[in-house]
Parts: C-alpha cells; structure tokens; sequence
C-alpha cells in the first residue's frame, strides 16, 4: 500500500530544478507530483511519478544523486476538520510524521496527502485499522 | 642494460636491481660518502650557481670529508631553478643531454630538468625498484595512466616498467570511460596514475557497471600529490586493490626517490642516488632522524643536473625502526602535507589535508571537495564545497542541515577556522585527470 517517492538533492543554483525535470521528461518519467524542500543552500526535491525506478535512472545518469523511500498516500475528506482527525488517529497511533504535501489531483470525491512516516509499514496499518483510508499506487496513478 | 629476474626468481618479490635496498649500513653510508663527493665535485666544477654560493662561504669540495659535512653547503630551492632558466643548473654538455622534461608551470617560467644517458638508466633503474617492492614483475599488466609528455610521471613510469619486465599499457591521462574499457578487456592487474584520479575512476566505473572489484586489478602505485591514509582506505575499498604511495619530483629525478612496500609503512628512499636530510623550515638546521621538518634531498648519481641540498618543500620525517620488509635504506613517513599547497587563512596555516581529514571524519569516505579562499569586505573567507555522495544523501533537510553542521564542525575543530561549506551536487565540482587540484584562491591582492 505504500508509495514509492524518488527524492534528489538539488543547489539552489538557476537552471537546476528544470535541467532535472528535463532529464525525467527525457524518459518519458510523467511527474504526478512535486514538493521542494528548500533551505538557503540547497532543495530537497520529492517526487511521485509514474514509475520511480525508470526516474531513479534518469536522474542519476543525468548526475543527479537520488534516493527512493516509502511514503504513504492517505484519502483525505474534502471537508473542514478532515486533515485534523487523521492527524489527531496518528498522534494516538504514536507515528512520527517527518513531512507531509498535497497530491495534485484529487482521487473521487477525496483530497489525498502523501505523508512521509519514520515508519511507514506501522502506519499503514495503524491508519487503516483506525478506519483512514490509504490508497495504493495503482488506485493514485489512475486518478 | 638492464638486469632481468633470474628465470627462478619469478614472482617471489625479489629482484636483482633491488639489491642496493638491501645494502648493510656501513656499506651504504661508506657509497653516499663516496658519490657526494663525486657529485659535489661535477656541480662545484660545471654549474656557476652552486660554485658562486660554495665560495661565498668559503668552501670548496674538499670540505666534505664525511656525509655530516653536507649540512655545511648551501641550498637550492626552487626559484633557483626559474631564475637559471631554461638550462643554468646543467652541469653536462647539450650533447650529453638526451632528454628535457619540464614542469607545468601555473606561475612564470616553467621549470626544467634534463638527463644524460646514465641518468635514464638510473631512472629507470628506481622505478624498477619502485614496481619491485609494489609486488609487480614479469606478467604483469600495467595502465599508466600518469601523463606522458613534458611531465616526469608517465615516461618515469613506463622505463621502469618496461625495464621489470611488465607489459605497459601507456594510456597518459584523460578519457576516463576508454581507461576502464581497457583496464576490463585487457586484464589489467596494476594501475599507476595519481590517487585522485584513480578515485575518479572508481567513481566512474561504478557509474559505467563495472565493478573495479571484481576485476584482476590488484595493486595500484600512486603519486605526484599529497594524498592521507583514508585516501588509502577509500581506494583500497573502492578498487579492490593494495594502493602503494610513492615519491618523487622532476627536480630530483622525477618519480622514483622513495616508494612503499608490501608493509606500506612509510617509504624506502633510495639512498644510494637520493640523501635524505630533515630540516627545521625556519632555521634550517638539521633535525636528527625521527623529527618531523622539511625534506631536503641531494642527488647522489645525477651528471646533467646534479641537485645539492634541494629544499622540497615537504613535509615528514625520517623512520628510525628498521622495517619488516628487510630493505636497509630508511623511510620517510607519507607526506601529507606540502608547504607549498598550505594556504594562510585569518593568520592561520592550513593544509588541504586537514579539510580531507575533516571531511572523512564526519563522512566515512572521501567526498570530491574543493577549498574556495575568497575577500570580503577584506575579510578572508574559507568556503569549502562538499558535493552530496548516494551515501549521505536523505529526502530530509534535517538530515541534510545536520551533515552540513557536522562537516563545518569538524573543519573547524581540526583548523580552528570557521568555514563557509556549501553542499553541492554531484559532478559539480571539476574532476582531474592529473594532478588534483584543491584549492580556488580568488583573493585578491
């Protein structure tokens, strides 16, 4: 259930950002989509795409240096208070969130957060037995 | 001509050009008093420098009776050799002279050293001791990947190694994708060139999938720049090999002065044609063996430029132990550090070694870096780049800002400067195919 997230280092330099999603688009990798963690120096770029291990290899052959890590897509009611009871279910759970984004396109009737866990297996099934639901890749690269 | 191995020697780590590693010490010293004289003599006799300074002080070659006599005679450093240029310091007729080699010169005039016919054999004959106590022989495949051309190192290399007996592969330096194709396809089983630029091609074999690992590669002898013992593991590690330090400069000779062996403990001067001296930089007195100070070193053997007490500007130290290899002729410790490359920061002296050792604290490995010495607002900066390796790279800035505050902590407990570090992408920082180079100085004056 989890999905897998391609993140690489990128300077904080002109030309950067587009010269690496140039090099994914140059693999035919599609961008489902893209959160920039910035500091003065340097972004984190985290990417969901169609399929990471091609985009893994694009970005390291074009020089990049990249990681894939297992991040969980969790459904989100499109509604006042929907991101706060899910937040409030993992909290009790005890699940560290190290970083969370929007997912760019909403699946159905739902708003969907990806959200990076220090433990993403227990959070899966910590989220799903308290009734949240969490979407596979097949169901979020559909959308 | 050159002595071979003898048809039983074969592969047992001995050679008979080697013997005079082996030489008792009383015979030894009893050899080197009897060349110094000889060559202070040939320099006194043909090079109006070297007589000009011996008579300022009122000596003349008679004056060496013992080898402590030595420290009595003047210096030569290595302005003096710009200032003689192009041809000065030679103590042999042009017609002599069978070979020019010069250095790359960054700053003015370049350098240049030139040998006589008995010069190359001796060359060749040290570098044939230098492969000896590598473990390489007969039926070895050897990539030299040092520079052929003007520069001592690839030439240096390939007489040695066509004088033990190797089969050369005389790649020069550059186009590093072909060095891989050819070390895989050929079998190649040792590799020369610098240490910074056979961790480029780890790096970029490993980019190309071959595992440098699992290739017959087994030893690699490397030089020309001040390289640390993590440098070693990192090698070692990465290439699957022994890597084995060595030491020269053109002015001397070239490469070929010391070299380690199988122990790589410290490195064996050949001190029948090099005498090793330690010095105290500032006053120049003469250290006894076991102090640390700058080496300087007289050319016992050379005829068309002998060298009489060259300061080389490197730093180390003479090793009193015998080492477990047998060899008689002492050790110098690894030098790490080259006045030369020291640049002075806010008063402080640094070494580029001490950002390697810094770096290699807080990462495991070597990263590729380089020093940026910048003016602002007359203020000098010290920036180091750091380029972000598969090993320390996380999809969390914490992670990242921590790396980054460990490596600016570490420069600065083992400089006592505080540096500017930037993280930067892989492949961003220029890769060389000779020697490295570490430091970008764009203060202006």
């Amino acid at each position: 259930m989890k999905v897998t997230q391609l993140s690489t280092f990128i300077e904080n330099r002109p030309g950067r950002l587009h010269a690496a999603c140039t090099a994914l688009a140059a693999k035919g990798v599609n961008i489902h989509t893209l959160m920039l963690a910035d500091t003065a120096e340097f972004g984190i770029l985290r990417l969901i795409v169609a399929d990471p291990a091609a985009g893994k290899v694009a970005l390291d052959a074009a020089g990049y240096v990249t990681r894939l890590t297992e991040v969980v897509a969790v459904e989100v009611p499109d509604d006042a208070g929907g991101l706060a009871r899910i937040l409030v279910e993992a909290d009790a759970a005890g699940l560290n969130i190290e970083y969370m984004y929007a997912f760019s396109t909403a699946v159905g009737q739902h708003a969907v957060v990806i959200i990076r866990f220090a433990e993403p297996d227990r959070a899966v099934s910590e989220l799903q037995q308290r009734g949240i639901s969490v979407i596979a890749p097949v169901t979020l690269f559909a959308a | 001509m050159m002595m071979r191995e003898n048809w039983n020697d074969q592969g047992q780590g001995f050679h008979p050009v080697s013997a005079p590693d082996y030489l008792p010490a009383a015979q030894l010293r009893d050899l080197q008093l009897r060349r110094l004289k000889a060559v202070v003599n040939r320099a006194y006799e043909h090079v109006s420098l070297f007589r000009e300074r011996m008579q300022e002080r009122g000596l003349t070659p008679a004056c060496i009776g013992s080898l402590a006599d030595l420290a009595q005679l003047p210096f030569t450093i290595k302005t003096d050799l710009r200032d003689t240029y192009p041809f000065g310091l030679f103590a042999s007729p042009m017609s002599e002279i069978v070979r020019l080699h010069a250095s790359s010169g960054t700053t003015g005039k370049p350098i240049v050293v030139a040998y006589t016919q008995e010069d190359l054999q001796v060359w060749a004959s040290v570098m044939l001791r230098t492969f000896a106590s590598a473990g390489i022989h007969r039926g070895d495949i050897v990539q030299n990947a040092y520079g052929y051309g003007l520069f001592t190192g690839g030439l240096g290399a390939h007489y040695g190694l066509e004088a033990i007996g190797a089969t050369v592969v005389p790649t020069s330096g550059g186009n590093t994708d072909r060095q891989i194709m050819l070390m895989r396809d050929f079998g190649v089983t040792a590799v020369c060139c610098t240490p910074s630029y056979f961790l480029h091609m780890i790096e970029r074999a490993n980019e190309l999938g071959v595992d440098m690992r699992e290739l017959p590669l087994r030893a690699g002898v490397f030089g020309a720049e001040p390289w640390s013992e993590g440098m070693r593991e990192c090698i070692e590690k990465g290439g699957g090999i022994k890597a084995y330090d060595i030491y020269g400069l053109s002015e001397i000779i070239g490469p070929g002065v010391g070299a380690e062996c199988c122990e790589q403990a410290g490195l064996h001067i050949f001190e029948d044609h090099f005498y090793p001296e330690i010095i105290d930089p500032e006053t120049c007195k003469v250290l006894p063996d076991g102090e640390e100070g700058e080496l300087v070193l007289t050319t016992l053997s050379k005829r068309a430029m002998p060298m009489i007490r060259y300061r080389t500007r490197d730093i180390t130290h003479i090793i009193t132990e015998p080492c477990s290899c047998g060899r008689t002729v002492r050790r110098i410790a690894r030098v790490a550090r080259r006045s030369d490359d020291m640049f002075i920061i806010r008063g402080v002296n640094v070494f580029p070694s001490q950002i390697e050792t810094a770096l290699l604290a807080v990462e495991g490995a070597l990263p590729h870096y380089r020093i940026v010495l910048t003016r602002e607002h007359g203020l000098d900066q010290m920036g180091v780049e750091v380029e972000v390796g598969a090993e320390v790279f996380s999809d969390q800035v914490s992670a990242m800002e921590s790396l980054h505050k460990r490596l600016a902590h570490s420069i600065e407990r083992i400089t006592g400067i505080r540096a500017a570090v930037r993280l930067v992408e892989p492949h961003s920082i220029p890769r060389s195919e000779g020697k490295a180079r570490r430091v970008w100085d764009e203060r202006k004056a």
